[in-house]
């Protein structure tokens, strides 16, 4: 084991731990990250499955000599954007104020 | 004053640079934890420079411009594998590891688990992920030198090998987190400035028509519009196309497991200042690579294909090249001093990145490898730190060795093999032990073996160390390449998931899944984690 818990400390862990905004918490981080991931992941993969498989329609141009694979390229890159934007506004407003309270418990347990 | 006076006096000027920052870091070093994490109180932008400066290594900046402008779009398909990568760090392993861990990747792993077994396997993989990487760096080291200097080879190249690697004993003894992090602070910004200016240069040649620069690079590349679409290398045969998805999953999931990206969270205050400079380095690392869209393309179309495979058949100097075209030409001041600072620019960024691995590496074998397997926690902080200096020499030692005899290998290949070895060895017990209560020591070692020995294995059996198919093969005059690709991530990614899988179901550990609500506690809120130090 890394480290020897006190018995208060090992307390106010399991308490928090059985609490319900814990589980609240743990169910919005998991669900956030796991959906992240797995959209992203599929739109990655599609990304690279076309510019593998289906070079003719990567190939057709847009606009002058911008075509479809420097476009679904840049979109990558958009995506990325998004979804960083996305999850800092989702972890402000849904886990930081969850986790700072169960936070503000734990330091609770040595008054 | 010629050419390589002012590059050499511009290399100097950097290598000044870094050492007074060095020295100023070494006052500030106190504790354990300055020197292993930098004292946790940099903040978001600063961690998140600190993130950018070591993950856009020399075979970012001149690699991937310099596989754009010889091959085209598919030079861009590494760009965007490696910035989708941070979404996993962003949202599955940034925060939670920095409230699980100390000083390295194994920390998490040790709070629940039997820590001799799990320290061993993780040290030798952190280890091995960096040597790898530092290869890659201090070859690149050697090649930038040699064509920019237009010295002989051989000796000089050797030399300057040895230098960098003295340069970054020095830094890491010397300087610790603290100086390395701000190492890495000063190149990225100098990286991000001069990637910038040579970018705006080169689209004003254009009257900032992107799509003209596009049509340019195609009739300067030889290969018409093809150098525009996906395929040209990757296209070829259906093996190529399955060894480029290959390529891709190791890219998208090796950023995640490399050490020395992972244990630059410990260098900040909270989970929430590990975010916001994951966010920073998603923002800089994306706009550093379209960037490099530009740098690639437009040196395929101001210097020409042909010229830049001429000087380097890698495609490596497609930047500085490029940067002596928009200047003004050979032979003009503009084109001498925008080539010699954009050499200057990656001088930096290598020798701060070989600070960054070989901090790492360091690192893990005192603090896991010495006091813990060997002193069982008895060592005082006074000597893990002093292990902690005399393993980065040695490390530094072996990487100097180890460059000087792997001068011939292609740099893009070290760097692939070790995101693939990072996605392989290290992903699958990270991931396993934030987020299955189940997962124990069994678990985390057969991953850990399994994805190591897998990775390197097949690498072994690959066409790039035997055979005449690709070329370049290290022993292209026998042929054991049994395993048909040059990316093992398909096979061995799943394979490092799996051991991590059958090794936790074949035993019951109670202790790891009794201590995994406090880990999920601390991970999840940050009760109790490690503080800043003042």
């Amino acid at each position: 084991m890394a480290e020897d818990l006190t018995t208060s400390q090992q307390a106010a862990y399991h308490r928090i731990h059985d609490s319900d905004d814990f589980a609240v918490l743990r169910k919005r981080v998991r669900g956030f990250a796991f959906a992240g991931t797995a959209a992203f992941m599929a739109w990655y993969l599609l990304y690279v499955l076309l510019s593998s498989f289906a070079v003719g329609f990567m190939s057709v141009q847009v606009v002058g000599n911008i075509n479809i694979a420097l476009i679904f390229g840049l979109l990558q890159f958009a995506s990325t954007f998004l979804i960083a934007v996305l999850y800092s506004k989702y972890a402000a407003s849904q886990l930081d104020p969850i986790s700072a309270g169960l936070l503000a418990e734990y330091d609770k347990k040595d008054v | 004053m010629s050419d390589q006076t002012l590059t050499i006096l511009l290399f100097l000027v950097v290598v000044a640079i870094t050492i007074g920052i060095t020295i100023w870091a070494s006052r500030e070093t106190k504790s354990a934890a300055d020197y292993y994490a930098g004292g946790r109180q940099f903040s978001g932008l600063q961690n998140g420079l600190a993130v950018s400066g070591d993950y856009m290594s020399a075979a970012s900046f001149l690699g991937i411009s310099g596989l754009i402008s010889t091959v085209g779009y598919d030079g861009f398909l590494y760009s965007i594998g490696f910035l989708v990568a941070w979404l996993v760090a962003l949202l599955l392993v940034a925060e939670l590891l920095r409230n699980s861990g100390r000083y390295t990747m194994a920390d998490q792993l040790a709070y629940r688990m039997n820590q001799r077994q799990v320290r061993t396997a993780a040290s030798l993989s952190t280890v091995a992920v960096s040597i790898f990487y530092l290869l890659a760096q201090m070859v690149g080291a050697g090649t930038l030198v040699v064509l920019l200097l237009e010295v002989d080879e051989g000796l000089v190249k050797n030399v300057v090998i040895a230098g960098v690697g003295a340069l970054m004993i020095f830094y890491v003894t010397v300087g610790g987190m603290k100086g390395t992090t701000w190492v890495q602070i000063v190149k990225a910004v100098l990286l991000m400035s001069g990637t910038l200016l040579i970018t705006v240069l080169t689209l004003m040649q254009f009257n900032f028509n992107v799509s003209d620069m596009l049509g340019a690079a195609a009739e300067q590349s030889g290969s018409g519009q093809a150098f525009l679409e996906p395929g040209l290398v990757y296209g070829v045969t259906t093996m190529a196309k399955i060894d480029f998805i290959s390529l891709a999953m190791a890219l998208v999931l090796g950023t995640a497991g490399l050490p020395h990206i992972l244990i630059r969270f410990y260098t900040v205050p909270t989970a929430r200042v590990a975010r916001t400079s994951v966010q920073w380095a998603i923002t800089l690392i994306g706009f550093f690579y379209l960037m490099t869209l530009v740098l690639g393309f437009g040196a395929a179309a101001l210097v020409g294909t042909e010229e830049i495979a001429a000087v380097d058949p890698a495609g490596n100097l497609a930047s500085p090249l490029l940067a002596e075209a928009v200047g003004g030409g050979e032979g003009s001041t503009g084109g001498a001093v925008l080539l010699a600072l954009i050499a200057a620019v990656a001088f930096a960024t290598i020798l701060a990145v070989v600070a960054g691995l070989t901090l790492t590496s360091a690192s893990s074998v005192a603090h896991d490898l010495y006091a813990s397997v060997l002193r069982k926690g008895k060592a005082t902080e006074k000597d893990e730190v002093r292990v902690a200096k005399i393993a980065a020499f040695v490390i530094g030692a072996i990487a100097i060795g180890l460059s000087i005899l792997a001068q011939d290998l292609n740099i893009a290949f070290l760097v692939a093999l070790a995101f693939a070895v990072a996605a392989s060895a290290n992903l699958p017990s990270l991931l396993y032990n934030l987020f299955w209560r189940r997962f124990n020591t069994r678990g985390a070692v057969w991953a850990i073996y399994g994805g190591l020995v897998s990775c390197v294995g097949l690498v072994i059996f690959s066409p790039v160390v035997s055979g005449p198919t690709t070329g370049t093969a290290l022993f292209a005059d026998s042929d054991w390449s049994y395993f048909p690709l040059s990316n093992p991530g398909i096979v061995s990614i799943p394979f490092g998931f799996l051991m991590g899988y059958l090794g936790t179901i074949t035993s019951r550990e109670k202790a790891s899944e009794e201590r995994y609500p406090e880990f999920e506690v601390r991970a999840l809120t940050g009760a109790g984690s490690e503080t800043a130090h003042h």
